[in-house]
């Protein structure tokens, strides 16, 4: 009798498990082996997108491309190039912020439809995704202390056994500092902060980040810091990252890539986000 | 009558065995199943067959272990030394609390509590960026230092669970034996009280060598970090994280084992 019961018991917890993982399927989403043919048939995730009305942006906070003003609206070069997208598609867009180690795992099991997060091309991200187009470029730049690192003004200067970097990891920067400093040693923190603190209690002798960072924070820290290159070491190109063998959806991403380059409206916001301040006072 | 029983009873238990059998291995088709059901749902792209260079390669110049394998010495490393400081400190701190000097009763009373009541990550954090840049510690002597103070706390209360659990008429024995206190723990108290705490330490062990992975926010190269910085490359992320964690399964499983078979032998001595 017992028995019979345990049976039962165990019966109806699988069955409730079964049930609540089918009803966790979103439905536009296919299993990899037949994914691609099947997407062309029965419609993309564009369709998908229409459809809801609304489209899901995944991206992590990074000064300026994404970051929270006073309200706690989230602004910034991405934040407006997503609105924008949204806007052309005609409609709603929904952030959904992402720490950026998971970001591309959060996409690949349809947390959101689309990366728009500053995220560079890079081959071993490309094997996982599909990139659109580069709407944009940015460059990796060296910050370093002034009292471990004074006098280098060369990459080569701190390609040597003796000099620490920290990096954040699972950026490009981290893969800057191993391609560009193969020697160094190098330190692969979780937060750009952590990079930041150690760089501040004089423990590395330089942060590698992508621009405007290195440039911000040698004017914040300016008896401590400077910039050892006059120029970015690094010119890598930024695209929409969206998952593989949606050929309708990146084919429209590549597109407006293009219309919206030819009328000069993404240098113009680059410019404003990149190169002036005039932001600063929404977010301070 | 008794065999009959007996046999009825041999029956019964044979019949129970395999219908446990039976529903362990129906439990887990299940489990199975939905894993493979789920994570078809998801439409991930599995890829286990980039993994294995990651635990070691062979090339024309031998064999070489990968990076997770690298992660994994500097983790026994970590948690080796770790162990054997958080012996010492616990079993001194359980000494100073039963100890009659109220000052080093307050001590280990306040470093317990300290130590217990805050988060591991917020102490690595305090030791790495605020102790060690003023006394110019490695990250590593850092790492070894949160942890052993953390576990060490943890292994205290064990021990004087354990020295405390020892029969009154022991510690009585051994005074009237004229022992004086070191004699009494060296050959009385301590080796009966070792084999009471043996199981609680060896949960305290286990939970060391999982805690360990922490330690990766400070930038250590041990397991988990190696893991993070596979999967920030390539993005097998699900791949490597199985593959991590059967890792720290299978040291953590052999931990226990050995302690059995410690324990076995400590039995076999008590006859």
């Amino acid at each position: 009798m017992k028995t019979l019961r345990h049976l039962a018991i165990a019966t109806l917890f699988i069955l409730l498990a079964a049930g609540f993982g089918c009803s966790q399927q979103p439905p536009e989403q296919k299993t990899e082996k037949n994914g691609p043919a099947v997407a062309a048939e029965s419609g993309s995730q564009l369709d998908a997108i229409l459809k809801r009305g609304t489209i899901r942006v995944g991206f992590d906070t990074f000064k300026p491309w994404a970051m929270k003003d006073k309200n706690g609206e989230y602004i910034g070069f991405e934040i407006e190039v997503a609105r924008r997208l949204a806007k052309d598609m005609g409609v709603k867009v929904e952030f959904v912020p992402t720490k950026w180690s998971g970001i591309i795992p959060a996409l690949l099991t349809g947390k959101f439809d689309i990366i728009v997060g500053g995220m560079s091309v890079t081959p071993q991200r490309n094997l996982k995704v599909n990139f659109s187009l580069p709407y944009e470029y940015s460059g990796m730049s060296i910050v370093a202390s002034k009292k471990l690192a004074a006098g280098r003004s060369s990459i080569n200067d701190f390609n040597n056994p003796a000099t620490t970097i920290a990096v954040r990891l699972g950026t490009t920067a981290a893969e800057a500092a191993k391609n560009f400093l193969p020697k160094a040693k190098i330190l692969f923190f979780d937060e750009e902060s952590q990079t930041i603190q150690e760089l501040l209690n004089e423990r590395v002798h330089a942060v590698v980040a992508s621009n405007p960072l290195p440039l911000s924070l040698s004017k914040e820290y300016a008896d401590q810091l400077f910039l050892p290159l006059k120029d970015d070491f690094t010119r890598e190109p930024i695209a929409f990252a969206v998952k593989k063998g949606d050929l309708d959806f990146l084919n429209w991403l590549n597109n407006w890539v293009r219309v919206t380059m030819s009328k000069g409206w993404l240098q113009n916001r680059y410019e404003y986000w990149f190169f002036t301040n005039d932001w600063e006072n929404q977010i301070q | 009558m008794s065999a009959e029983l007996l046999h009825k009873k041999s029956i019964f238990l044979h019949r129970s065995t395999l219908v446990d059998t039976t529903k362990t291995l129906l439990l887990l088709a299940a489990i199975i199943w939905l894993l493979i059901l789920g994570s078809q749902r998801l439409g991930y792209n599995w890829q286990w067959y980039r993994i294995p260079q990651y635990l070691w390669t062979v090339t024309d110049r031998g064999f070489t272990w990968g990076p997770l394998m690298e992660g994994l010495g500097v983790t026994f490393r970590i948690t080796g030394i770790s162990l054997v400081f958080m012996m010492g400190i616990g079993l001194t701190t359980a000494l100073m609390r039963m100890s009659t000097s109220w000052a080093a009763q307050g001590v280990a009373r306040g470093y317990m509590e300290l130590i217990r009541n805050t988060p591991l990550l917020i102490q690595i954090f305090f030791m790495y960026f605020v102790i060690a840049p003023i006394l110019d510690i490695s990250a590593f002597r850092s790492a070894v230092i949160a942890l052993s103070l953390f576990e060490g706390a943890y292994a205290s209360e064990i021990f004087r669970a354990g020295i405390t659990s020892i029969d009154k008429g022991q510690w009585e024995a051994a005074k009237s034996l004229g022992m004086g206190p070191y004699a009494m723990y060296r050959y009385i108290i301590l080796p009966q009280a070792v084999r009471r705490v043996l199981p609680p330490l060896t949960s305290q062990a286990v939970s060391l060598v999982k805690d360990s992975a922490l330690v990766s926010t400070i930038a250590i190269l041990d397991l988990t970090q190696r893991g993070r910085m596979i999967d920030a490359e390539t993005f097998l992320t699900f791949e490597i994280w199985f593959t991590v964690a059967a890792i720290y399964l299978a040291v953590t499983l052999a931990l226990s084992g050995v302690v059995r078979l410690l324990e076995r032998r400590f039995n076999g001595l008590r006859v």
